[in-house]
């Protein structure tokens, strides 16, 4: 398989913090990659470097495709307020013809299943139809990589089962290269090909993890079969071996004092 | 419907007062007509050309300043607001220029623009420009980042996130800025016909009737259609606002 994406040595630094520490790896055509770290370990910059919104202090990325799209966290920020739905969907297509345009909007919005909503504005929908909608405008202007950041972490956990499993069709129906930023142990494992774990600030990469899991993912026996189990608690083990063990014995001490507040007297 | 009719008893309420008082021996007859003179004499008058022409050129010429006011204003706001180099180097200027009641420009605005329509529209352009230039120009520093960011990830460069972006997210604040406008423009409007001797308006025919035969129920007629234009442009505006930008 070819490389879809190709990071190296990448680092980023803003004044004399350092985000990112020299991170090396690579994405494969038609593959979904999750990246998981502990929270404010520098995903965020990583994302933005990779999407080009911020220019990387050292290292390279190079991206095999014409463009990537990207689907944010908060998709209520993210969608256009003022536009439609399909207008919304179409806003990366504004320099086609308005019949093509039309088009291909009407097809990431079926493939989404909301052909329905339309017309609709995005403030009239529930949130987990609205990151549908950000994921159809992605979709439409088929980029040769798919980024989404934190994409389900603000809608509920029913919703949240569902997009996962959205996200997980649409891809395959569609050879669709996906880099997942997540804070979410489970999440990585339940969508990921492969796992990088990075560790705490300045992000470095900790382990790149292969998910031995069938292509067809279950929420339900999925979740409780042993190789999921087995590497959830690998990453999990392995994010806290990437924390400094200065955190380890805040955390265990925080740990100790909220026991010993509970136990009644 | 019952907030339509506590309005209706509040109008109510305000017409018997004035007519009390108008009625009453505390205030001479001839100086506050009460509604029911008044009113008789806004039918009359409003079948009247000459009072009608009054209206139109008030009216045109504030939807003039309206319109220029608007085409200044905004794209000077999208500069100020998106380049920061010529907000500072403006700032200064601006906030001198600013404070300057219109009405304190009127003998110099006479002797530069003459007598004419130029004058009061110039005024009332002036009073407009800053409500919409600054509602502008919040609107901008209130422009959510992560929208710019949307754009620019689906490849939008830096004026298609003038127009498409950073424009459209502006619109509900600068409607609400021209709705301002509107009614500051129309108070100069008409303060420039009463004061600076023009030849038609509102304010002139309010100026008539007072200084030539004292018509105080004439004075009250022009007062009220004065006062009628301001509301329906102000309610014509925030229509207009829930109708095309709810969001």
């Amino acid at each position: 398989m070819s490389n879809m994406l190709e990071v190296a040595d990448l680092g980023h630094t803003y004044g004399d913090h350092e985000a990112i520490g020299g991170l090396s790896f690579t994405v494969r055509a038609g593959e979904l990659v999750c990246v998981v770290g502990p929270s404010g370990c520098g995903k965020s910059t990583l994302l933005r470097t990779i999407s080009g919104l911020v220019s990387p202090t050292r290292g390279d990325v190079s991206l095999h495709g014409s463009h990537l799209a990207v689907v944010f966290q908060d998709y209520s920020r993210s969608l256009f307020p003022w536009l439609s739905v399909q207008g919304n969907v179409e806003f990366p297509l504004r320099s086609l013809p308005r019949a093509e345009r039309r088009a291909r909007a009407a097809e990431a919005l079926e493939w989404v299943g909301l052909s329905g909503a339309a017309r609709k504005r995005p403030w009239q929908l529930s949130g987990g139809m609205q990151q549908r909608v950000a994921i159809a405008r992605a979709l439409a202007y088929r980029p040769a990589l798919l980024l989404m950041d934190e994409p389900f972490a603000s809608v509920d956990a029913q919703t949240r089962f569902e997009l996962e499993d959205l996200l997980l069709r649409v891809r395959r129906e569609h050879d669709t290269t996906v880099l997942v930023v997540t804070h979410d142990i489970d999440e990585s494992v339940y969508l990921g090909d492969r796992i990088l774990v990075l560790s705490g600030s300045p992000a470095r990469l900790v382990a790149d993890l292969e998910v031995p899991l069938p292509a067809e993912r279950n929420q339900v026996t999925t979740r409780t079969d042993e190789g999921f189990v087995a590497l959830r608690s690998k990453v999990a083990r392995l994010l806290n071996v990437g924390k400094p063990s200065m955190d380890v014995e805040k955390w265990a001490a925080a740990e100790r004092e909220s026991l010993s507040e509970t136990v009644p007297s | 419907m019952r907030a339509f009719t506590r309005g209706l008893l509040g109008i109510a309420g305000f017409l018997v007062l004035w007519e009390l008082l108008g009625r009453s021996p505390l205030i001479p007859a001839h100086a506050l007509p009460p509604p029911s003179v008044v009113f008789g004499e806004l039918v009359s008058q409003l079948t009247s050309p000459e009072f009608l022409s009054h209206v139109v050129a008030t009216v045109l010429a504030l939807l003039i300043a309206i319109a220029i006011a608007v085409a200044i204003a905004v794209p000077s706001g999208l500069v100020l607001g998106s380049v920061p180099a010529v907000r500072h180097a403006t700032r200064a200027v601006i906030e001198f220029l600013r404070p300057i009641p219109s009405v304190a420009l009127i003998p110099l605005a006479l002797v530069m623009l003459g007598f004419g329509p130029e004058t009061k529209i110039t005024l009332a352009v002036y009073a407009a420009l800053w409500p919409i230039l600054f509602n502008t120009i919040y609107a901008l520093d209130e422009l959510d980042p992560l929208q710019v960011e949307t754009a620019r990830v689906f490849g939008t460069g830096r004026l298609g996130v003038l127009f498409a972006v950073a424009l459209p997210s502006a619109l509900p604040f600068v409607l609400t800025g021209i709705r301002l406008a509107a009614t500051t423009a129309l108070v100069v409007m008409v303060s420039v016909e009463l004061m600076a001797g023009s030849q038609i308006g509102l304010g002139y025919f309010i100026m008539e009737a007072r200084s030539g035969p004292g018509r105080m129920d004439q004075v009250l007629v022009g007062t009220v259609v004065a006062g009628a234009i301001g509301v329906l442009l102000n309610s014509g505006l925030e229509r207009v606002r829930r109708r095309w930008v709810a969001w």
